[in-house]
């Protein structure tokens, strides 16, 4: 089992290849500073809600589109390289991410998609709650 | 063991075990699958939550309002905070993987340092959720809680919120709270509110600069606030509690499925930190005795490392689904 660790070098390239580590270390680091840049442009929109995200894209405001991708974005480089997804063979990877992305998927879907009923049937005056 | 028969020629080597095809062993390749399965649960949690604010859509309470506080400062500053928390657990998360790689390149002195980091951020995160907690519970501005289950918040004539007690007339009258040696049929009594509804309308009446928040969204993304008028009106005839802070039946922010989820969804992921710091401590003293040394192997520190970037992982949802969306 150590010869797996041992001999394996890590994937030192991030970003298809635009970014190359000299170690495994450095990557972490990198990794690091990428996330970190990500949270915080994160809580500035947070804060500040620029006026010209409050568009509605898709049923959501344009900002929460772009909360969800960079989470998204921020859930991939945790997994690949902080998990080391990106050093295991494609079929131990696609078992666990392909899995999980298409029951995550139609679980949101379901639940989303009655919400949304569930409030225009409140909302249509059939349930009164402001009393 | 001459007499036993074993084919051992080439093409019954596939079966013979001892083969690994996901290039990984067994113990890592499991803990991938409970993640994976994990993951569903936590999905499960986060996506009916979605459920609830898309039913609630126009009642649910606004993050900025509800998660203000700094500890030691006064004041509101939203974000601020649980961003502070996520960092916290980023950088536990980048300890843990230098002591992965320290454990690869067999150096047991930076793989015990590391560990020892990685069990520390651990400890800030659950205390700092201890705080968000108890702030979460003690509220802050107090509210009126209507027939209809809705909440109302009061305003002065700036949007500014303002507390219950900087308004309400108090009268001199006793409530004492009713406690089990006072009475034969004791059924128990939530506690007492600082204030009585009479006494807040009382002193809603008599202060003119103060206004009601509805708990309704108007199209600009904020609570919509009553005109005078209209305010005495909404509390005179829908008004009928106080609330003060939250518990899981009612809570001061809005809808009562607000503060559950908050305490279901961050508690279950606090389990799970405290779960992981739990292993951490386990493996930080392996370490320490020369357990893995004498395996020549440090997975175990991986597979404990991968359980710990998931609880991470899982917060960053967990951080955009309850304070940024």
């Amino acid at each position: 089992m150590e010869s797996h660790a041992q001999a394996e070098p890590h994937k030192l390239a991030i970003f298809r290849g635009y970014l190359k580590f000299k170690s495994n270390k450095q990557k972490i680091w990198g990794v690091l500073i990428f996330l970190a840049l990500v949270t915080a442009v994160e809580v500035l929109l947070g804060i500040y809600k620029p006026e010209m995200f409050m568009g509605q894209v898709l049923g959501m405001k344009a900002l929460n589109w772009i909360f969800i991708i960079l989470t998204i974005v921020k859930a991939y480089y945790i997994t690949w390289d902080f998990m080391h997804m990106r050093d295991e063979t494609a079929s131990l990877r696609r078992m666990v991410v392909w899995t999980a992305v298409f029951l995550i998927s139609y679980l949101i879907f379901i639940l989303l998609q009655e919400g949304d009923y569930i409030e225009y049937v409140f909302s249509t005056g059939f349930v009164k709650t402001d009393f | 063991m001459d007499s036993t028969v074993v084919n051992t020629s080439a093409e019954n080597k596939r079966w013979g075990g001892g083969i690994e095809p996901l290039k990984a062993s067994y113990g890592k390749m499991m803990m991938w699958f409970f993640l994976t399965s994990d993951s569903l649960t936590f999905t499960g949690f986060l996506a009916a939550y979605g459920f609830s604010r898309f039913k609630f859509a126009d009642s649910w309470p606004i993050a900025d309002d509800v998660f203000t506080h700094v500890p030691f400062i006064h004041g509101n500053y939203p974000m601020i905070f649980v961003a502070f928390m996520t960092f916290i657990l980023i950088m536990s998360s980048v300890t843990m993987v230098l002591a992965v790689d320290a454990g690869h390149r067999m150096d047991k002195a930076k793989v015990s340092l590391y560990m020892f980091l990685t069990v520390l951020g651990g400890f800030v995160f659950l205390s700092s959720q201890a705080y968000e907690w108890t702030t979460f519970i003690k509220g802050g501005y107090g509210a009126v809680g209507t027939h209809g289950g809705n909440i109302i918040h009061f305003v002065d004539a700036d949007g500014e919120r303002v507390a219950l007690k900087d308004f309400a007339i108090a009268e001199s009258t006793e409530r004492t709270q009713h406690t089990n040696k006072d009475g034969l049929w004791f059924s128990g009594e939530k506690a007492l509110t600082s204030f009585t509804f009479e006494e807040v309308l009382a002193g809603f009446e008599a202060n003119p600069g103060v206004f009601v928040r509805t708990t309704y969204t108007a199209e600009d993304g904020h609570k919509t606030v009553l005109s005078r008028s209209e305010s005495l009106k909404e509390l005179q005839t829908k008004g009928k509690n106080v609330v003060e802070g939250a518990n899981l039946i009612q809570n001061e922010y809005g809808p009562p499925l607000f503060a559950n989820y908050f305490f279901f969804i961050t508690g279950f992921h606090g389990f799970h930190v405290s779960i992981g710091v739990m292993l951490n401590i386990i493996v930080f003293f392996n370490v320490l005795i020369g357990t893995y040394e004498r395996r020549r192997s440090y997975e175990m520190v991986e597979k404990v490392g991968l359980y710990w970037h998931f609880v991470d992982l899982v917060w960053v949802f967990v951080f955009t689904f309850f304070y940024l969306v």
